[in-house]
């Protein structure tokens, strides 16, 4: 073990140039072809997926808030859906109880005006039948009494008496 | 042109292994050596450790006795040898050439204890003249180094490539293995440190020394089979030299609030300084002085843990060792793995840790 503090522990001037030749030759070119491509790759990925990683949490903050908007749309969409199914209810209920309005009234005039009517034509075929009547009573009276009854002013009055005295109805 | 890069890498780590042809030889054992065997019956560890953990002009793979034990069959995979010296110029030679105490155009490798495995300058009659040449040569700690940066450049373009080809995905194939550290080393290391302004200038560094180390380490952890098993990252130079990238690039990186520290430290009265900046300017070196040595010894260490556990079956002599050393070493080698990490992992940590004190923030 001697010469362990020699041989090992002082290197030749060969092995020193030696070995700074290689190790830069080695250096150099892996600094030149080597490090360079794979740092910039290892770099632009990182950034890549740094990027990607900040635009998911944009687009997913940007989904949360298109969400709530949506929400918020369809509540005020329901509300007025409401507001309008109200509206057409009452607007429906209010037509609809202002045509029975009419229709009843439009109704009532009509009976009463053929009540009316009814009412005129009865008197006037009354008073018709009244007259054909007297002159048929007339005429009966005078076929039958032409012979025994002249026609006198009291027979009239008298035959018109007992005739209104025989109401029609 | 990443495609090219690739297949350039391709080509040059299989031209290597091409003229990394395995050497066979055959050498007598000498009659002294013999008898010194002999003497001593007893197996020499600290040798054998050494060999493995020590920088080696051969990559040494295995050794058979033969006839008996009178030849010695060494199989090994000779280095090239590259030699800078005044009398003799500049030599280019395999290290067969040169094996077992052979010389070789006047170099010998030496046997003395203080130059053992280092290259000296030897004259006609094979005596050492003293001097020694300018050193090199491809050994295995460099070839271990090569292979190691060879692999980490194919990983790292292929990484690379892989992200260019499928743009901004989730991480699949090779990006599932490997981006994970690289996140770990941006997150855990660069930007708790350097702050969010400064981590990216200083990501290529941290990144290329935290991996060098770890290949290096895992490398070295894989026996026998080359260009694995080279004890890289424990040896002394080389991490000497990461270390000095630290430093210098600490150093360049400092701003004026950290060099103000060093020469004129807020609150230090001016008659302390003469005794203050000596202090500073020691722990300027010590920090990345600290590092080399870290990574270091722990790696040394862990080679000299699992051949010591291995050497128990030739110091004992007893195939019955062997399933108790075999459980130790799994067990080191499980602890290796997680040494290997961490060493990577603390070298780059206190990297990125020094440069920071130098670039503090102006209001500090």
């Amino acid at each position: 073990m001697i010469f362990l503090s020699n041989s090992l522990t002082s290197p030749g001037i060969g092995v020193v140039v030696w070995a700074a030749l290689i190790f830069g030759i080695f250096f150099f070119i892996l600094a030149k072809f080597g490090w360079k491509p794979i740092l910039s790759a290892i770099k632009s990925r990182d950034e890549m997926i740094k990027s990607s990683l900040a635009s998911a949490a944009k687009a997913r903050e940007e989904m949360v808030k298109l969400q709530s908007d949506n929400e918020a749309i369809l509540k005020k969409a329901r509300e007025e859906r409401e507001v309008i199914l109200k509206e057409a209810r009452e607007v429906r209920d209010k037509l609809i109880a202002e045509a029975k309005g009419k229709a009843t009234e439009e109704a009532d005039k009509i009976v009463e005006k053929a009540k009316a009517g009814i009412e005129m034509e009865k008197a006037k075929a009354l008073s018709e039948i009244h007259e054909q009547v007297t002159t048929l009573s007339i005429d009966i009276a005078s076929k039958i009494l032409s012979e025994k009854l002249s026609r006198t002013e009291e027979q009239e009055k008298l035959i018109s008496k007992y005739l209104k005295d025989i109401d029609l109805n | 042109m990443k495609t090219r890069i690739l297949r350039g890498l391709l080509i040059l780590s299989l031209s290597i292994a091409a003229v990394l042809q395995s050497c066979v030889e055959t050498i007598p054992v000498s009659k002294e050596e013999k008898a010194k065997a002999a003497a001593n019956e007893k197996f020499d560890a600290s040798t054998f450790i050494m060999e493995h953990i020590a920088d080696s002009h051969e990559w040494h793979l295995w050794t058979t006795k033969k006839e008996n034990d009178t030849v010695e069959k060494v199989t090994y995979i000779p280095l090239p040898v590259i030699l800078i010296s005044r009398e003799k110029g500049f030599n280019f030679f395999f290290s067969n050439k040169i094996a077992h105490g052979q010389s070789f155009l006047g170099y010998k490798v030496s046997e003395s204890e203080e130059l053992k495995g280092k290259i000296i300058n030897v004259d006609e009659t094979d005596e050492p003249t003293g001097t020694r040449p300018l050193d090199f040569s491809i050994t295995k700690t460099i070839t271990g180094m090569l292979f190691a940066a060879i692999f980490g450049l194919w990983i790292f373009l292929s990484l690379a490539r892989s992200y260019k080809k499928t743009g901004i995905s989730y991480p699949h194939g090779i990006q599932s293995f490997l981006e994970p550290v690289v996140l770990f080393i941006r997150d855990d290391i660069a930007l708790p440190n350097l702050g969010e302004h400064k981590y990216e200038r200083y990501m290529p560094y941290l990144l290329s020394a935290f991996f060098f180390i770890l290949i290096n380490n895992l490398m070295g952890l894989i026996p026998v089979l080359p260009p694995f098993g080279a004890n890289v990252t424990g040896n002394v130079g080389v991490t000497f030299v990461l270390a000095l990238c630290t430093f210098l690039i600490t150093q360049f990186s400092g701003n004026k609030a950290y060099w103000k520290h060093v020469f004129a430290a807020p609150g230090v009265p001016v008659w302390l300084l003469p005794v203050m900046i000596p202090v500073e300017l020691i722990g300027l070196i010590s920090k990345p002085f600290a590092l080399m040595i870290r990574l270091f010894a722990n790696i040394t260490a862990g080679h000299i843990i699992v051949l010591s556990l291995i050497c128990l079956i030739f110091i004992f002599d007893s195939l019955a060792v062997a399933p108790v050393s075999i459980l130790f070493v799994v067990f080191m080698d499980c602890l290796e793995l997680l040494v290997a990490f961490l060493q990577a992992y603390i070298f780059t940590l206190l990297s990125a840790l020094f440069i920071s004190m130098a670039v503090p923030e102006e209001h500090h």
